[in-house]
Order: C-alpha cells, then sequence, then structure tokens
C-alpha cells in the first residue's frame, strides 16, 4: 500500500492547488501507516523547486524528466501515471481537482480498476477496513455526500481548501524515474495555448473577488481589479458578465462556470440567482456588495455593505493600502 | 457521422436541493428534471454537426424509466433515435461501462458528452468511457471544428483555452460556447413522438463506490451588514473577526 500525489505546475511554479493535495496526501498516509510519494511529470520545475514539495509534506518526489510532458496532453498523462502506480506498487492516487486533473484521474481509474471519488472536501472520516469514507460536495455546491469507497486501488480528486497544509522547512529528495511512452500518446496535438501568465488563477486563489452586470460595463472594471490587487484575490464574475464577453470565459463563477471555495469571496454587483450561489456557497466567508438591499445574496453572505460599488470599493481599496 | 450524445436526467438548476429516509435519497417532489445543462450543449452542437454533414445522432442515458421524457426532449431537440439503458445510474464507472458497451456494438465516430453532469458533478464519465475503448477524451471542451477527418478542439484550461488537433473516433466533455442551447419546436416535439427509443437491459458491472447519506451545507449565520459610509470597517472585521486577511 502507497500513496501517489499528482503534482502539477503553472507558469513555471508549484501549483497551489497541488500543494493542498501534497498536504492532504501526506496526512492521509500518516492515518493508513503507509509511505507517500509525489509525482511530477515533465521538465517545468528547477530541482529548487521541486524540493520545495518537502516543506508541504512530501519528501519523496518522483519527477519524469521527458520533455513531451511539459505540456499536459492527457493521453501520455494518464499512460505515463498508469506506469508508474504498477512500478510503485500504489495503491491511492491523490490529485487536486483541475482541467487536466480530472481528464487524467478518468483514464486512470480504468487502467486501476479503482474507485473514484471526486469533489473530496476533508480527509476521510473513516480508513476502517480499507473502506474509506469521504465526504464530497454534489449537486453543485448544493449538499455534501458521504461515499464509500471499497475498491482496493482508490483515486481521490479533491476540491479547494479540502486541506490546509502548515509548510514546514522540510526539503524532498528528487527520483528521475522513466517509463516508455509511445507517439500514439501524443497523437493528440497542442497546437496553441492561450492563457494569462503571472495572474493568480481563480481554482487556486484564496480569495476572489467577482463583479457581475452592476458594474454595467467592462471599463468599469478598474474597481475590482484594484480591489482584488489590494487583497491579493483573483478575479471572478457572474455569468452574464462572460457571456457579454466584459470578462473571459475562464472567470465565470457558479454553477456552469468554476467552482470555488476560497476564504473570501467578495461579491460586488451580484444579485445572487442560484445558479450563481451554487458555485460559491462553500466558500469560508462571504462579502456582498449590492445597492439593492433585497439582493438575495445577502441571505448567503457573511458581512454586507448596502450601496454604490463605484463609491465603495475605492475606499475598501484605500483601507486595504494602509494596513 | 455517427455520434452518440450522453445525456442525463437531472433536477433543473434553479432547484432547491433537499432529502429524504433520514438523508439517503433526494427528495424529487416538486422538482423538474431535465437535460444536464452541459450535455445540453453536447447535444446542440452534435445536432449542428448532423445537420451541415449528415449522419445520425443517437441519444443515450443510463437509467430508469423516469428518465424517458427528457430523453424524448433530446429526440425532440434533433436526435433521430434514443437509448436508454434500464438500470440506476449510481457510480460513474458503472455508466461509464454501460456506454463503452454499447459504443462497441454500434461503433460511433464520435461521442458528445457535457463536461459534468449537475448532480454528481465528476467530470469523468467521459474520461472512463475514452480509456474503455482506447480512444482519446478531451474535457472541458469550448469549440470542435471538423474538417475532413481533422478535427480541431479549444479545451479550457485554467487562466485561459488550448487549441488541439485531434481525429476521429473520439470523446468530448462539452460546455459552452460549444453551442447554442436548442429548443425543440412544434415540429420537433410532434415527431420525437414516433422517433424510436429502444430500452436495452444492463451488462454486470460491480459498481466501485457507493453513495451513503447526504448533508445539506452549513447555513450561514446572518449577514453582518455595515453601513456605506464606514465601508472601510469591513477591512477590520475581516482581519480582526473573521479572520480572513
Ligand atoms: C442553466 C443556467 C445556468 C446558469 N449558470 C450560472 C453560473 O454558473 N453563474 C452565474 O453567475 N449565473 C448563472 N446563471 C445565470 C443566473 O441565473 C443569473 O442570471 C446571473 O447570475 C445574474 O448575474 P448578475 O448577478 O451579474 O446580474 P443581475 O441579476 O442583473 O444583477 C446585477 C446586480 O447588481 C446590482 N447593482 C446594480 N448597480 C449596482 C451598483 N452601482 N453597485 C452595486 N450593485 C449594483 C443590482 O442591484 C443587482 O443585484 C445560469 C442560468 C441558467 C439558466
Ligand atoms: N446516467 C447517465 N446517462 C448518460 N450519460 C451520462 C450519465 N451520467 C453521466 N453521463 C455523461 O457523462 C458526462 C459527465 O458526467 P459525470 O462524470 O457524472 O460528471 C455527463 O455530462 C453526461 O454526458
Amino acid at each position: 500500500m502507497a500513496i501517489l500525489v499528482f503534482v502539477e505546475t503553472a507558469d513555471g511554479e508549484l501549483r497551489g492547488s497541488s500543494l493542498e493535495a501534497v498536504g492532504y496526501g501526506a496526512a492521509l498516509a500518516q492515518q493508513l501507516g503507509v509511505q507517500a510519494s509525489a509525482i511530477v511529470l515533465g521538465t517545468n520545475l528547477s530541482q529548487d523547486k521541486l524540493a520545495k514539495i518537502g516543506n508541504y509534506g512530501i519528501t519523496r518526489v518522483l519527477q519524469i524528466a521527458d520533455d513531451r510532458l511539459n505540456q499536459g496532453v492527457i493521453q501520455a498523462y494518464s499512460n505515463a501515471l498508469g506506469q508508474v502506480v504498477s512500478a510503485q506498487g500504489i495503491t491511492t492516487v491523490v490529485l487536486a481537482k483541475s482541467s487536466l486533473g480530472d481528464a487524467v484521474a478518468a483514464r486512470l481509474t480504468v487502467k486501476m480498476q479503482a474507485g473514484l471519488a471526486s469533489n473530496v472536501t476533508e480527509l476521510p472520516l473513516s480508513v476502517a477496513g480499507g473502506v474509506f469514507k469521504l465526504k464530497r460536495s454534489v449537486f453543485t455546491g448544493k449538499a455534501f455526500q458521504i461515499t464509500e469507497v471499497k475498491t482496493a486501488n482508490k483515486i481521490l480528486a479533491l476540491k479547494k481548501n479540502a486541506f490546509a497544509p502548515v509548510p514546514s522547512s522540510d526539503s524532498a529528495t528528487v527520483e528521475q524515474i522513466s517509463v516508455s511512452l509511445s507517439e500514439a500518446d501524443f497523437g493528440a496535438k497542442i497546437i496553441k495555448t492561450d492563457k494569462v501568465t503571472g495572474e493568480l488563477l481563480l481554482p487556486d486563489a484564496d480569495k476572489v473577488v467577482s463583479g457581475g452586470r452592476g458594474l454595467k460595463g467592462p471599463e468599469n472594471w478598474g474597481v475590482i481589479l484594484d480591489l482584488a490587487k489590494a487583497l491579493e484575490a483573483a478575479t471572478g464574475c457572474s455569468k452574464p458578465v462572460s457571456d457579454l464577453d466584459w470578462r473571459p470565459h475562464h472567470e465565470h463563477v457558479g454553477q456552469t462556470g468554476v467552482k470555488v471555495s476560497p476564504n473570501l469571496y467578495v461579491a460586488v454587483g451580484i444579485s445572487g440567482a442560484i445558479q450563481h450561489l451554487a458555485g460559491v456557497s462553500s466558500s469560508k466567508c462571504i462579502v456582498v456588495i449590492n445597492k439593492d438591499a433585497d439582493a438575495p445574496f445577502f441571505k448567503a453572505a457573511d458581512y454586507g455593505i448596502v450601496g454604490d460599488a463605484f463609491e465603495i470599493l475605492p475606499k475598501l481599496t484605500k483601507a486595504l493600502q494602509a494596513l | 457521422m455517427k455520434i452518440l450524445v450522453c445525456i442525463t436526467h437531472v433536477p433543473d438548476t434553479t432547484s432547491k436541493i433537499a432529502f429524504m429516509n433520514s438523508d439517503t435519497e433526494l427528495n424529487k417532489a416538486g422538482l423538474t428534471f431535465v437535460i444536464g445543462p452541459y450535455d445540453d450543449y453536447a447535444l446542440a452542437r452534435a445536432v449542428e454537426i448532423k445537420e451541415a454533414q449528415g449522419g445520425t445522432v443517437t441519444a443515450l442515458n443510463v437509467g430508469l424509466a423516469e428518465t424517458e421524457p427528457t430523453l424524448r426532449k433530446a429526440l425532440a431537440i434533433g436526435a433521430d433515435d434514443a437509448i436508454r439503458i434500464d438500470a440506476d445510474p449510481t457510480d460513474a464507472y458503472f455508466v461509464a461501462t454501460q456506454i463503452a458497451d454499447i459504443a462497441r456494438k454500434n461503433g460511433y465516430d464520435a461521442i458528445f458528452m457535457g463536461r459534468e453532469s449537475s448532480d454528481y458533478n465528476g467530470g469523468q464519465v467521459h474520461g472512463m468511457v475514452g480509456e474503455m475503448l482506447g480512444m482519446p477524451s478531451f474535457s472541458p471542451v469550448m469549440k470542435v471544428e471538423i474538417e475532413g477527418t481533422k478535427v480541431t478542439l479549444a479545451r479550457e484550461i485554467e487562466g485561459g483555452k488550448e487549441y488541439i488537433e485531434a481525429s476521429f473516433p473520439l470523446v468530448l466533455g462539452c460546455q459552452e460556447p460549444i453551442a447554442e442551447w436548442k429548443i425543440p419546436n412544434m415540429r420537433g416535439i410532434m415527431s420525437a413522438r414516433t422517433k424510436p427509443l429502444q430500452v436495452i437491459a444492463p451488462v454486470s458491472q460491480e459498481n466501485l463506490t457507493s453513495g451513503g447519506h447526504y448533508e445539506l451545507p452549513p447555513a450561514r449565520s446572518g449577514c453582518k451588514f455595515i453601513d456605506a459610509s464606514e465601508a472601510e470597517k469591513l477591512i477590520d472585521l475581516l482581519k480582526n473577526e473573521a479572520k480572513v486577511l
């Protein structure tokens, strides 16, 4: 029995949500009394950065230093991980939910004949008899379910904030391993990537500031961006805002967009439709700023300010800068 | 072009979710069931492709008899025929096994699904089916363009998109803006009544996971209002009371 944590990179850094998965994997290994390793595919990270995985609780890092894996090619990734899992005697794979992680985990499930629990929100409630009882988010954030995974092999895909690791100064040793990948594994070619760089990614963020149709137009987004910057937050938006192309689609939060669970979610000029709430309701603290005191969002909020966003946001930004 | 579209039968997105039988079962009373929102995008794009290039669209659902109105709606939107695999879809692996079995028997060029179901939100079934059939799988796909045997896809990634060149056969998990949802017209609704809907018994497959009881998220303790004239007080509360700064 051993645990493997799949670690993703972004912009040449370790992804924040993957570090939560590392912390989770380490804690789970302790709960089960087994070994945990982490795995990184490709050569996007310097050896220094790989060693930092140790800060989050796993000191054995495996790397497949194949440049072809610097891009997230789904089939190549799942075939590589499938080989690692059998060579290393892995029974449980832990990963953070993401566009690549989800796609890879689903294929790996079939290779491992593993029960997969997705949107896991905390450590297993019980592991007695090798059966994991896992709490996970279902019905798009409207409910939780306790799911039992009884199979010998298991895959756990974690929701953001399922675990809050406390970094230590431990560093990891990196072992190079190799797998055999054929041209066919790279048959689907990624021909171009359009991606913002140097920006905090919404699914990784601990704080999020979102704007809705109440902001009236894309030219008014400055107040949102300033507040987000002062908070070190990522920016999000409601669906109509991305439908109108005021903001890019990957910022759209809610039932049909990104589901977030940050520590702080600030909603500005968003009415609080049930489809929007579904994507944010597991946030730890919700702040709502809306000029309509009857906006439904206030019912889901911890703090509220009734008023005009264009007057309130600059005040908040200023107060933050003065901290 | 022979396309299989897999659709879920799920509560409408505006539904308030409640449970019964000691929180072990969804309380369906008063809920309206619809085609899953992402599955609706998959279906709309599949129908567009069929209309442009010819071929057939088959809608498939793994579910009990209660899902038939949802399959009829898919027929009204433009699917040519429908298949219902008569089983309670409680585990993604079980569902994927059923879909893969039908696909092996019928041989489709492409299998379109939603990026995720809105009940269990696993986002898994397409990847599983792809692996079971030895086909590539891509999700979440925002755009699919076909030119001969070449398929160009846009897949959403965190902070942007990647463009992929692939070929048939393949499995896609779709999301907006891949196509506009189609609303059935009168002619569609009439013809849906006579289009074939086949009911097939499931192949045997053990469930790899099992669902226990449900919980609703804890209610928030109530909203503390801060007067707009002293908005900056919020920062102090976030720092010292909520401790999130
Ligand atoms: C199938 C389906 C799926 C959906 N999925 C999603 C989803 O994933 N995410 C999502 O967000 N929506 C989703 N929606 C849409 C959802 O139902 C709402 O229409 C949408 O969330 C409303 O966006 P909004 O709050 O920005 O706009 P509005 O409802 O127009 O609200 C604007 C708000 O701004 C306030 N306002 C106006 N001016 C100011 C000002 N100067 N200062 C402060 N406040 C001001 C107004 O009082 C109002 O409350 C979905 C809908 C459907 C049917
Ligand atoms: N019971 C089902 N019947 C048919 N298709 C399904 C079923 N469950 C899931 N799917 C398809 O698989 C996609 C992903 O579902 P999931 O992995 O549950 O998030 C859905 O959007 C559907 O296209």
